[in-house]
């Protein structure tokens, strides 16, 4: 053997080293990938996930239904024109009054945050850590003090909303309750998960 | 103790020495037995407190086994879950005493081990040379919790439901990746079978795993730099004319009869509560967990199992989401810095001087107060108490680096303080 052919290339040598190294670890990332994405909701979570449809002629002015929409409450309530008129007397109180960093579609971004006035719904999850808020819609509410205007309190962690799902001040919730994406299929049948962009 | 092949039919002529042999010339059998019991010398002073690393890993073993055989009967779907474990309880043989024998466990999987790592900061075990040791320990803390939340869900009840709920939505607090991370970890929009089935996976296989993977981990490292003391002092610096530590003894048979000691009153203590009180009157096991998870309706009160209650109020003490997620984690993880806030010259606190005394009070007081009031409702005077709580637990640490340097230690003796019995 020459002493040429024992003369150990070490630039040769480190560059195969990075060069099966960052091909060893690209393929190790991209392995992962699909181990990784699996958790995701499945197809078949995603159709049971499919949008619903409700009847709310029957609601009674002043009554709130709940219906499920992936596994969640969503909280459906005819607000009398009195608890609609009040509302705006609760802004002062309010951390977002006006639903600029909540989460709704663009349609229910308003103080009222509902397509009609009259019908307000919500998804009846606490923006806290996720308890369901309990309907408490009579003002001065005994349990919750005389100045209570009326609205959610989730008994998980404290946490208060008015009647058009806002978030008070000095509670743990940092948001407004959520706003599910809905329609109007007719005059008093809403679909619950899909929109149609606009209101 | 060594064995020298070859001679050993001369020595002994014993047939079990001579199969003994057989299996160190081809597995070190011997060795690891020698390394790690016969012929590890752990100081000789060991107290009270030095029960709880041996009862933690015989707890580990139970609930290894009680869960193989609960594996066998349960069924990890939202269907099937409650009513299966209910079938363990009512009409498998002897399936409540294994079922009680695993939930009993994870309470005392907890207490043992809060204990093992209370014995570590008064005695400054955590401290130089045993930085990684503490680590791994500390990991084994994480995978413990981890596990107690999964394994929490299985039985599908009310509380099982609602716990996994508030915590899964933790992680929806960390900003703009919060609502899609939630989605990937439970799988699904909402708490559902998916989730559960993955709860199931991660509980039975993954952590098991990472839990035994670690637990030896923390004894190789506790093996290498050797086991620290009510006094403190390193063994190894003091050595006999044999080479082995003057203030040592073997680990087998002295320590190995010590903790059997502690393991018959552990076991009286664990079967006292199996047989007699299970639930623990809601402690161990929540009553509304005795109702089937219903995803519309929330428990009156939700507080998690004590071992989180302490982390719990702290979490609720915070009027902001993502603050009071970020103290918790603060709160777990502040644990794993403790070899680096600590600045004291002296381990023990047999040899510190009044100020660390003082802070590990406060912080033992602290760590009881918020774990009672994380489970009480959140009522104005209690979030008021749970926030004083917070910032007394949050004082031993960040305070550590000054009250360890100031504190005016006593003098460490050369030898271990120890009275022949």
């Amino acid at each position: 053997m020459t002493a040429e052919a024992e003369q150990v290339d070490e630039g040769r040598r480190h560059f195969l080293l990075v060069a099966t190294t960052v091909t060893g670890v690209v393929g190790a990332v991209a392995t992962a990938v699909p181990f990784l994405a699996s958790w995701r909701p499945s197809v078949r979570a995603q159709a049971l996930g499919a949008p619903v449809e409700v009847d709310i002629g029957k609601l009674e002015l002043g009554a709130m239904m709940k219906v499920e929409w992936r596994g969640q409450a969503i909280y459906i309530v005819h607000r009398t024109p009195e608890m609609v008129a009040n509302l705006p007397a609760n802004d002062a109180r309010l951390r977002d009054p006006k639903s600029e960093e909540s989460d709704q579609p663009a349609y229910a971004k308003n103080e009222i945050r509902s397509i009609k006035p009259e019908y307000l719904v919500l998804v009846g999850v606490c923006t806290h850590l996720g308890c369901a808020p309990l309907s408490r819609f009579q003002a001065a509410d005994p349990e919750l003090g005389a100045d209570w205007p009326g609205g959610f309190y989730c008994p998980c962690h404290g946490s208060k909303f008015d009647l058009a799902g806002r978030v008070l001040k000095d509670v743990p919730a940092p948001l407004n309750l959520r706003v599910p994406p809905y329609r109007y299929l007719a005059d008093t049948r809403i679909q619950i998960g899909a929109d149609s962009g606009a209101a | 103790m060594s064995t020298h092949q070859g001679d050993i039919y001369d020595r002994t002529g014993s047939r079990l020495n001579a199969f003994r042999a057989w299996i160190d010339a081809r597995f070190p059998l011997t060795k690891m037995f020698n390394e790690h019991a016969g012929e590890y010398y752990a100081p000789k002073n060991f107290n009270f407190w030095y029960y709880f690393g041996s009862l933690a890993l015989l707890v580990l073993v139970l609930q290894i086994v009680t869960g193989i055989f609960l594996t066998m009967n349960y069924k990890p779907s939202a269907n099937d879950a409650f009513a299966s474990v209910e079938y363990i309880m009512r009409d498998v043989d002897w399936g409540w005493l294994i079922r009680y024998m695993h939930s009993t466990g994870a309470s005392m999987f907890f207490i043992v081990v809060y204990l093992h790592m209370f014995r570590g900061l008064m005695y400054g075990s955590y401290k130089y040379p045993r930085e990684l040791l503490w680590i791994f320990g500390m990991f084994i803390y994480l995978c413990l919790m981890a596990e107690a939340f999964f394994g929490y869900l299985l039985p599908w009840g009310n509380m099982s439901y609602w716990g996994a709920q508030v915590i899964t939505s933790l992680f929806g607090a960390i900003p703009y990746v919060g609502n899609a991370l939630l989605e990937w970890i439970r799988g699904d929009y909402y708490i559902s079978d998916v989730t559960l089935n993955r709860f199931f996976a991660l509980h039975v296989v993954a952590l098991p795993l990472a839990l035994v993977f670690l637990v030896v981990a923390h004894i190789l490292a506790l093996h290498e730099v050797g086991s620290n003391n009510p006094d403190g002092i390193e063994i190894k610096k003091l050595k006999g004319a044999d080479g082995h530590p003057v203030d040592g003894i073997q680990f087998h048979p002295f320590y190995t009869v010590k903790d059997l000691v502690g393991v018959v009153v552990f076991l009286m203590v664990f079967a006292g509560i199996i047989f007699f009180a299970p639930t623990m009157g809601g402690y161990f096991l929540e009553h509304a967990n005795f109702d089937p998870a219903d995803r519309l309706q929330t428990p009156e009160h939700i507080a998690p199992v004590w071992y989180f209650t302490p982390f719990y109020a702290i979490l609720r003490a915070v009027p902001n989401k993502l603050m009071g997620v970020a103290l918790m984690g603060l709160a777990v993880v502040s644990f794993f810095f403790l070899p680096w806030l600590d600045r004291g010259k002296v381990k023990s606190i047999r040899y510190r001087g009044w100020l660390y005394k003082f802070f590990l009070f406060e912080f033992a007081i602290s760590f009881v107060a918020l774990g009672f009031l994380g489970m009480q409702p959140a009522t104005p005077a209690y979030t008021k108490a749970a926030q004083i709580f917070s910032v007394l637990y949050f004082a031993f640490f960040i305070l550590m680096p000054w009250y360890t340097s100031a504190d005016k230690t006593k003098p460490v003796p050369e030898r271990v303080t120890y009275h022949a019995h």
